[in-house]
């Protein structure tokens, strides 16, 4: 079988392959630890029944969705209740609710969003949202 | 042959297509559990407010900022510093200016003098929202005129069809302009997005009247009123029912939601 | 057929490359914008819209002139406009894409620009607009596309070709409609609160766009060997003189209500453009300027003698674009923001970065233009040979 162009195309697969690689050869034998978000945080220390709104793996899985949905129904439907899992009422909102509890933005959402490669900017809710003051 | 392989190369990127999409559908596609009813907001018809100007101008303490200042520090509203890219939730204008082309020249001399009170009139009637091409804004049953700053894309449309001049822009990056203490229990807005008074819809969901109102009412003026337009035993209504009031422009068909009373209680 | 974009004269290449060293320019400014915001333009909370939607909406008026050549080709015959119709679709094209990318540089929050779509809102004439600007690019390109395919083949249009001209025809005429319908239906801006302003846009359309066509048709007979043909170039100065006479015609309309009936509020705006208020006068030199500009576009027009020659029709196309562009592409957006509507004065003059970026988003028009003409051009002469 005859390839025509055979050198073009073998030398721009060449290519191709060694750009789609990249990021294993790259990052070859380095070893990113994986993020442990920090929970200590005065706020939840206390919390007899340390739980969020929604169980752990559903939060790290679908916090985004949910932080979207609250986002929906407050600002869009004017819902402002929403009841947890545990049965607790809890005011949806990001910046008086959810950075109550996680008022570490940069020991628990940082930590992960920095481990999957969004920079501080992305997500961009702090250009808005104020976060939470970190005395350490 | 060639058609054969060109019709398989076709299947089989429509099957990948398909098959690399219902992971994305997926993540879009399960829900959590609905929220409840807010039982703590006051229930309402449409929200409005009436401003008695004379009893703002008598009874407020000479050059009384305190409604402007309340609303702007806790929404976190920029000191820009300029006129050009100015934000601005309530401010105060000249009569003339809040109600262009209703000047005589022969009024009282203080009519055309004093401020007026001017903020967003959140409109029956939008023109706002009505343009507004992503529904950013938007009306709320309540009748506040609403926006949804995750949502704005900054086309500005807005503040064309505004008949008020009550929209302001976010030319650059508002926080560093903040001049007071930050209120951490309420959000900054952002570079590029259009901004307005929300009546404190954050307030009014947890019982509570307007800040610019409590301020007014800290100085012993209450000169603002708040309530329930389309409650006839309402406060609002009830003192709407006893004055002669104007509302800004009322020629546009806007319907405006503020109200003001010339004459003063007590004086008609 | 698009290799044929790649090869040319280095004439060619030398104007893709002034065109390319444009844009770029053009984004690097737009990069400071994005960076900055629109802090760094003119536009203030005043005057919230400036040169970006002047453009805008001048450009839409360019891309549905495409139908004066469409209409009287595909549905009556006219021979002489064979010769330009994929011209004037291609031009569409390339208008289009320059007003749908002068949106994208006036937004505040461009990443956000899909949410037009994703939360379609029928009671935006915006929304409207933007559907009704795509579907028209796609369809000239469409259009423009296959004629050349078939024209290079020496092949009829295909068949499902032609319901898409005739959408095309009402389309255009859409477009210029639903453009102008952004401003003709504000209560705040008595100066576009206007029902004639969509005729308005389309008067000035039709001669904008006919002025830019003649121009570039000489172009192409001076530098290539493809001959657009002097019939075409004729009926087009036919059509441009018209449009002018009747765009400068509604205009004179606008002047009688205003100040006959002496409502101030639908007087101020001009007043502004011609004779400045309160001592406010930007925009007054270049106000009288069109005037100039647009007198002088009649008289070389309805002289037989100065239209039928071409340097003499070359100049009045020029005075008719320049007159249009100052009156559509400046003046009307911005002297519908003056006075405020608190009765105000705060006036606007765009930037140099604002500027730098309307040139950058122009230069991409062009750049697009140049590659489908480079097309058109090619495949033509191939076909005459």
């Amino acid at each position: 079988m005859k390839i025509y162009d055979g050198r073009y195309v073998i030398s721009g697969l060449i290519v191709f392959i060694a750009l789609a690689t990249f990021p294993v050869w790259f990052n070859r034998g380095k070893v990113s630890p994986s993020p442990e978000p920090k929970l200590d945080t005065p706020a939840i220390l206390e919390m007899v029944q340390k739980k969020c709104v929604l169980a752990k793996d559903e939060m790290r899985i679908g916090h985004m969705r949910l932080l979207d949905q609250w986002r929906t129904e407050v600002v869009r439907n004017g819902r402002r209740i929403y009841t947890g899992m545990d049965g607790k009422i809890h005011e949806m909102s990001f910046q008086n609710e959810c950075l109550k509890c996680h008022s570490n933005k940069t020991t628990f959402c940082d930590t992960c969003h920095r481990y999957v490669g969004l920079s501080s900017s992305t997500p961009y809710c702090w250009t808005c949202h104020i976060a939470p003051r970190e005395n350490d | 042959m060639e058609a054969n392989r060109r019709k398989f190369l076709r299947i089989g990127g429509t099957c990948a297509l398909g098959l690399g999409t219902s992971k994305v559908w997926g993540v879009f596609a399960e829900d959590f559990e609905k929220p409840a009813e807010n039982s703590k907001a006051l229930g309402v018809g449409r929200w409005g407010m009436a401003i008695d100007m004379k009893k703002c101008w008598e009874k407020g303490k000479s050059g009384c900022r305190e409604c402007i200042l309340a609303c702007h520090t806790s929404h976190n509203v920029p000191d820009i510093g300029n006129r050009k890219e100015e934000i601005k939730w309530i401010w105060t204008e000249k009569y003339e200016n809040a109600f262009p082309g209703r000047l005589s020249g022969l009024e009282p001399p203080d009519l055309r003098e004093k401020p007026f009170l001017v903020l967003c009139n959140h409109c029956e009637n939008a023109p706002c929202a009505r343009v507004c091409p992503t529904r950013a804004t938007f009306k709320r049953p309540d009748g506040i005129t609403m926006i949804d700053y995750h949502r704005c894309i900054g086309c500005r449309y807005c503040m064309a069809a505004c008949p008020y001049g009550a929209r302001s822009f976010n030319f650059k990056e508002p926080r560093e302009h903040i001049k007071s203490e930050l209120n951490h229990a309420f959000p900054t807005r952002e570079s590029g997005v259009v901004e307005n008074c929300n009546f404190c819809e954050e307030r009014l969901s947890a019982g509570k009247a307007p800040l610019c109102v409590e301020a007014c009412k800290e100085q012993n003026c209450e000169a603002i009123i708040f309530g329930d337009l389309e409650d006839p035993e309402s406060e609002i209504r009830k003192l709407l029912a006893a004055h002669f009031s104007i509302t800004r422009k009322p020629e546009l068909g806007t319907k405006p939601g503020v109200y003001y009373i010339i004459q003063g209680r007590g004086h008609a | 057929m698009l290799e044929r974009a790649l090869s040319g004269s280095s004439r060619y290449y030398k104007l893709l490359g002034v065109l390319l060293t444009l844009m770029a320019v053009g984004l690097a400014a737009y990069l400071i914008q994005n960076e900055r915001g629109l802090t760094v333009t003119g536009m203030s909370r005043d005057v919230s819209w400036g040169i970006y939607i002047a453009q805008f909406t001048f450009l839409v008026g360019v891309a549905a002139s495409a139908v004066v050549v469409v209409l009287p080709f595909y549905v009556h015959d006219v021979a002489a406009f064979g010769r330009i119709t994929i011209l004037a679709e291609f031009l569409a094209v390339s208008a289009v894409a320059m007003s749908l990318l002068f949106v994208m540089v006036d937004l505040g929050k461009p990443s956000r620009i899909l949410n037009i779509i994703f939360y379609p809102s029928p009671g935006s004439i915006l929304f409207w607009d933007v559907v009704a600007l795509s579907g028209y690019m796609l369809l000239n390109l469409f259009i423009g596309w296959n004629a050349l395919e078939a024209e290079r083949k020496g092949t009829c249009l295909p068949r499902w070709v032609k319901p898409l001209i005739y959408v095309s025809i009402p389309w255009a005429i859409s477009i210029h409609t639903v453009t102008a319908f952004i401003y003709a239906g504000l209560p705040a801006r008595q100066y576009w609160l206007s029902s004639i302003m969509a005729v308005r846009f389309l008067a000035s359309a039709f001669c904008s766009g006919p002025a830019l066509l003649i121009a570039l048709c000489c172009l192409i007979r001076k530098y290539s060997r493809f001959d657009p043909g002097k019939d075409a170039i004729g009926k087009l100065a036919t059509i441009m003189t018209y449009a002018m006479l009747f765009n400068l015609f509604l205009l004179g309309l606008e002047f009688f209500t205003a100040f006959y009936s002496g409502v101030p509020s639908h007087s101020e705006s001009l007043k502004y453009l011609f004779i400045g208020l309160n001592g406010h006068q930007n925009l007054v030199r270049v106000s009288w300027l069109f005037v100039v500009l647009a007198a002088a576009a009649v008289v070389l027009l309805l002289n037989p003698g100065t239209r039928q020659s071409e340097k003499m029709l070359l100049g009045a196309a020029g005075c008719v674009f320049a007159s249009t562009w100052i009156e559509k592409g400046l003046s009307l957006v911005v002297a519908g923001f003056i006075p405020n509507p608190l009765g105000q004065i705060y006036e606007y003059s765009p930037t140099l970065p604002e500027l730098i970026i309307a040139m950058g988003v122009w230069a991409v028009g062009f750049f697009i233009l140049a590659i489908f003409y480079k097309i058109t051009i090619s495949v033509k002469s191939e076909a005459a040979r």
